[in-house]
């Protein structure tokens, strides 16, 4: 597949969370939005690891040179980012969801209109 | 120019991506927006699969799809919000929100124009980066420290939401 259809893909999936997040008024839908633009980010920088890695692998294979295990590991970075924004986006969802328990208890409502009284 | 199986299901994929993306900000009923939320996770973890990167689909699967969105449905059941508590709002603020993101998305896209498009991904021989084996060797040797830190990071995480949820 052309690279440029898993950026569009992405681009498409992180706009569809940003009009969530600009149009929703539900503090928990503003969240799983949010969700789905990390998710969106972690597909890109997968298919860009692949694509490096492929890349690596058959320009040694056309130069003829050995391919070693550095060639092999080539776009490994990428994977490892992703697995660290899952870890963060773990750790993000627990004290996230913990704030809005909180305030529903404090104001009864998860809706973002309320939470105006810095304004005031 | 023949349609490869893989083409196929980039496409199907892809679409079952962006609808279920477009429903979780359409449904009213949060729980709703959570299943679909679900569906997304999943053709996404299907395009992983499909760039043979399986340890990241098997982590997509069990720790977004199983544990985080879980605890979206256990929050929403808790608070009893499975109802459409949405209040009736202006719509200018949706069409506002509409052209901002699809400016954006026009944006972006148009950004690419005179990208060279001519790096793609094919499966090559010995491109297994994506398999535990390779990925678990780089992630115990060269990121260890980062993965050490990641652990402090759920701790911290944990004993804050202990003390932000407790009743004072």
């Amino acid at each position: 597949m052309p690279i440029t259809h898993y950026i569009i893909l992405s681009l498409a999936l992180f706009s569809i969370g940003i009009v969530g997040v600009l149009t929703r008024r539900n503090a928990i839908i503003i969240f799983m939005c949010i969700e789905l633009m990390l998710n969106a980010v972690n597909l890109l920088l997968v298919a860009f690891s692949k694509m490096h890695n492929y890349a690596a692998i058959k320009a040694a294979a056309d130069q003829k040179l050995p391919i070693t295990e550095a060639i092999l590991n080539t776009g490994s970075e990428g994977q490892i980012f992703v697995f660290f924004i899952m870890v963060v986006a773990a750790a993000e969802v627990t004290v996230g969801l913990a704030i809005i328990v909180m305030m529903y208890r404090n104001i009864h409502s998860v809706d973002v209109n309320f939470l105006n009284r810095l304004k005031h | 120019m023949t349609i490869t199986i893989t083409q196929i299901l980039f496409w199907i994929l892809s679409v079952a991506a962006l609808f279920s993306a477009l429903m979780v900000i359409t449904s009213k009923n949060p729980v709703h927006s959570v299943l679909w939320l679900i569906a997304t996770f999943f053709s996404i973890s299907g395009h992983y699969i499909l760039l043979s990167a399986q340890f990241l689909a098997v982590v997509n699967i069990i720790v977004y799809a199983g544990a985080i969105m879980v605890l979206f449905l256990f929050v929403i059941m808790l608070m009893n919000l499975n109802r459409e508590t949405e209040p009736q709002k202006n719509r200018w603020i949706k069409m506002a929100g509409a052209i901002a993101g699809g400016c954006l998305l026009l944006v972006l896209v148009a950004s690419l124009k005179n990208v060279e498009s001519a790096s793609t991904i094919e499966d090559v021989k010995g491109g297994d980066v994506g398999f535990i084996k390779r990925l678990g060797k780089e992630l115990f040797s060269t990121y260890v420290v980062p993965f050490e830190i990641s652990s402090i990071l759920f701790l911290s995480a944990m004993v804050g939401a202990v003390v932000i949820g407790k009743k004072e």
